[in-house]
């Protein structure tokens, strides 16, 4: 394949609350082999030699499983390939001459940082509000005690795939973490060593994501098109019957006896 | 001289960590809050660390420079850990998996360390299950296995091809309940930039705020490095652009004796470069050896395009003709360098000819087309998003890149450095895997030290510090630290030169990867040591940082981290110039066997070299730790 040169309109803003505006930067032959990040490297190298200011965008594994990249690319977060992150987006995706218009995600809860680096320490709040299961470091029971089925052990594998980019509620017009917090719920819930906290968990994951302004989902599935691990919207649904069962028992729940307990 | 004393607890070696457990000064339960201890780092070893200190008790302070502690490199680990439950009932046993590790590393590691690391990795297991890391499972519902190299037997525990992920995730989801707890404090975004000793003991710390540029300083009764490897100097490799050496060399700095820097690891498996602005080579999991075949034309210039074309007669599946018995499983550095020796014979494929087959045409007649994805479905859809080409169809082409290290801070058997009060932990320190690791021992490693060594160790350590005791974070070493911190940080941002940094990490990684890479001799040792000084001085004269220090400045960022490399990078050379031998992963080509394997030197190097800093611009002092092989006689490996 030959080699392509392209136009990248790109979002500049200085810092968090700041205005920004969109920049256009010409980048020319690039091999088709390159990586999208890659090919930033290369602009932000003649940026800095020209004596600019490079763009600031996040990555780090570049091997699409730190979840770190969240580039949002001619409007799709990760770009135009389906189920691949901002880091495994390779020019081949794009035509000679392209006009590429690459910005940050757009949301209340990911504040810019800086350029195309956003603040998305609101999931590791979800997380820390009850995606985990409580277990003391060395008082686990031998691994081999409780069989998980198989078909049970894969499920929650697809779930617990999430990588934490955020591309699911940057992609929803309700800029709703759903499919994020479902996928925790799912992974968790479906283990047999999952269900002591099972309620509590999805209650206290979906008002914590609630209470940092992440929307409802109105059920049209644009997370888990953008998901670069292609988490399925089915895992939503799921959530929604073990918050209702979780929030009715919640309801209907006899309080233990102080005296016995705290 | 640093004292370098192992504190090898005495005993046979099945008896020494239980004994050392009971023998080792506890700090009780109340006192336990009355103490802070810094953890640098959230991957395996640092999360693991953070969660399990903190729900013993004590005050933790987690820094990591990512957004998230889910981000560090931990999470690519692809193929499994390693474990001896022998749930497959052949024959594995705490004693292989130590005998393994040990061969595996050719004899250059600690016994006691290496044994104790075999025997937690059944917690490990445990300890993961019960986090609920979905493993893969078999159709009863117990655990499977696979077989990974250097072992003939199968005790790789595996959640596809994402083990690194699901077992970060969680030490992860640990920490998340520890942060929620109020027992850990989580600094995101920042970045350690300076160690502060204090009468001679690691007190704190100085940290940047990546997003606002302020420094802030950390005091601690304890200070836990769990930073990583330093794979980065070579600029390519399958790290993460992030990962960096910074916390550990500032340590090195300080007076923590660094280990063993030349054992680097080559991994035999990643997909080969493709051109200059490349900025990172992904590894493809050594698990994929278990059913891909490794092969080369056997002509020297036969450039077919299409390897298919290729009939039988004329591949050579050159491990399986030289190693028999572990054929494509053979260890890391074995592997690499054979590859290395077929493309330098001219039989190299790819338009490069620094490439390898590793076909699947014949697993994919035995299992299936879907029996192949179902093993190894995510790996073969990265090769082909990077690559464009379909590996169910055409060979994967493959080449060695690097992929560990090996050598780290010099730490004993408590994971305390030769600095009292700093713990190293992980890929940072040097002790379990000698001069190469086995596959899925990483990951094994980075847990274990994190939730069964360093939380029962660090008490020992702390029980000789007075509760309260620590100094407090405006004393004069505190101070000393943060203005260290800002001269450099004024001094990168003031080079005022015209090259980026990428310039000089590149041409660093090309010296390093011609002259201490795959093979190493005197003569290009010592060309690299003319030339790092040079190109360290061209740093600094002709370097371009733009923006400011008070913001978020990735160019800063990088810069700084580069400028550690480039003393790293002489002291890996000027380690592997001394080192008169080979070994594992440092192979010395003045010294092998005829037919083209190692030779080690157990007279004169069965030893550990610690560095020790010596202050700007004079040599290092070598301090020597003597490995004595009481249990196990070192002899030449072989896996013929």
């Amino acid at each position: 394949m030959k080699n392509i040169s392209v136009t990248l309109r790109v979002w500049r803003q200085a810092g968090p609350g700041q205005a920004g505006r969109f920049v256009d930067y010409p980048a020319k032959d690039l091999n088709p082999a390159m990586s999208f990040l890659e090919m930033l490297d290369v602009v932000n190298d003649e940026l800095t030699v020209k004596g600019g200011e490079p763009i600031a965008f996040a990555h780090d594994c570049r091997e699409g499983i730190c979840g770190t990249c969240s580039l949002v690319i001619d409007g799709k977060p990760h770009g135009p390939r389906r189920g691949v992150a901002s880091c495994q987006t390779y020019m081949r995706s794009f035509a000679d001459g392209a006009v590429i218009t690459v910005e940050p995600y757009r949301l209340r809860s990911f504040p810019v940082i800086k350029d195309l680096v956003t603040d998305r320490s609101a999931f590791d709040k979800i997380q820390q509000a009850g995606g985990f299961i409580t277990v003391r470091t060395g008082s686990a029971p031998e691994a081999n005690a409780i069989p998980v089925p198989k078909d049970a052990a894969e499920l929650a594998m697809d779930a617990a795939q999430c990588i934490g980019c955020g591309a699911c509620a940057a992609a929803c017009k309700n800029a709703s973490a759903m499919l994020f917090v479902a996928a925790r719920v799912a992974h968790l819930g479906l283990l047999p060593q999952g269900q002591a906290e099972r309620d509590r968990r999805v209650l206290a994951m979906v008002e914590t994501a609630d209470g940092l302004g992440f929307g409802s989902c109105t059920n049209q599935y644009e997370c888990s098109a953008a998901c670069p691990k292609l988490i399925s919207h089915d895992f939503i649904a799921r959530l929604n019957r073990d918050y209702l069962k979780a929030s009715f028992r919640a309801a209907f729940k006899t309080e233990p006896l102080r005296a016995s307990g705290e | 001289m640093a004292l370098l004393d192992s504190r090898i607890p005495p005993g046979p070696l099945a008896e020494k960590w239980r004994r050392h457990q009971t023998a080792i000064k506890l700090v009780n339960p109340a006192n336990k809050r009355k103490y802070e201890i810094i953890v640098v780092g959230a991957g395996l070893a640092g999360a693991s660390a953070a969660a399990t200190l903190a729900e013993l008790g004590y005050k933790v302070k987690s820094f990591v420079f990512h957004d998230s502690p889910r981000r560090a490199h931990s999470i690519a680990a692809q193929g499994g850990i390693n474990a001896a439950k022998n749930y497959q009932n052949d024959g594995d046993s705490v004693y292989r998996l130590f005998y393994d590790t040990i061969k595996g590393g050719d004899y250059r590691s600690r016994e006691a360390n290496t044994y104790r690391l075999a025997e937690v990795s059944v917690n490990i297991i445990d300890q993961c299950v019960a986090q609920g890391v979905p493993f893969a499972r078999e159709y009863g519902g117990l655990l499977a296995n696979r077989s990974f190299g250097g072992a003939q037997v199968s005790r790789t525990f595996y959640a596809r091809g994402q083990t690194g992920q699901q077992l970060l995730l969680g030490a992860y989801s640990a920490l998340s309940r520890q942060v929620a707890a109020g027992a850990v404090q989580l600094f995101t975004h920042s970045e350690m930039l300076d160690l502060v000793v204090v009468g001679g003991h690691a007190k704190g710390i100085v940290v940047r705020n990546l997003e606002t540029g302020e420094l802030t300083r950390h005091a601690a009764d304890a200070v836990i490095l769990a930073t990583g490897g330093y794979g980065n100097v070579f600029n390519l490799s399958t790290y993460a652009r992030g990962s960096n050496a910074t916390a550990i060399w500032r340590a090195y700095r300080r007076g923590a004796c660094f280990a063993n820097p030349c054992y680097t690891q080559i991994h035999p498996t990643c997909i080969p470069v493709t051109g200059d602005y490349q900025s990172k080579l992904t590894l493809m999991s050594e698990s994929l050896r278990n059913d891909g075949r490794i092969w080369v034309p056997k002509q020297a210039g036969d450039r077919r395009k299409d390897p298919n074309s290729v009939p039988e007669a004329d591949r050579d599946y050159y491990l399986e003709r030289m190693y028999p018995a572990f054929g494509n499983l053979c260890p890391r550095d074995i592997a690499s360098r054979a590859a290395k020796r077929v493309c330098d014979e001219g039989r190299g494929v790819g338009e490069s000819g620094l490439g390898v087959y590793l076909d699947f045409s014949e697993a994919i007649a035995r299992l299936g087309e879907s029996g192949v994805r179902e093993r190894y479905g995510n790996l073969f859809d990265i090769y082909h998003e990077i690559t464009d080409e379909n590996a169910y169809r055409v060979p994967m082409r493959i080449f060695p890149a690097v992929h560990y290290t090996m050598g780290g801070l010099w730490v004993d058997y408590n994971l305390m450095s030769n600095l009292p009060g700093l713990f190293v932990l992980g890929e940072a320190n040097f002790s379990d895997h000698g001069a190469n690791r086995l596959g899925a021992s990483a990951l094994m490693q980075g847990l274990a030290d994190g939730y069964f060594v360093v939380p029962y160790t660090i008490g020992d350590y702390l029980a000789t510090q007075k509760p309260g005791s620590r100094p407090a974070p405006d004393a004069a070493e505190f101070r000393q630290a943060e203005d260290n911190v800002r001269g450099l940080t004024d001094r990168l941002l003031s080079v005022g030169g015209r090259e980026p940094v990428s310039h000089f990490h590149k041409r660093l990684g090309h010296i390093l990867w011609e002259h201490c890479g795959m093979a190493r001799n005197r003569a290009g040792l010592e060309k690299a040591l003319r030339e790092i000084p040079a190109l360290r001085e061209e740093f600094w004269s002709n370097l371009s940082v733009p923006g400011s220090g008070a913001s978020l400045n990735q160019s800063l960022e990088r810069a700084g981290r580069v400028a550690d490399f480039l003393e790293l990078g002489e002291l890996l050379c000027r380690d592997a110039l001394v080192r008169e031998e080979s070994c594992g992963g440092h192979f010395r080509e003045e010294h092998a066997y005829p037919d083209g394997e190692g030779m080690r030197d157990d007279a004169n190097l069965a030893h550990v070299a610690a560095w020790e800093y010596q202050g700007e611009g004079k040599a290092p002092l070598r301090n020597v730790e003597p490995l004595a092989y009481e249990f196990v006689k070192m002899s030449v490996r072989n896996y013929k």
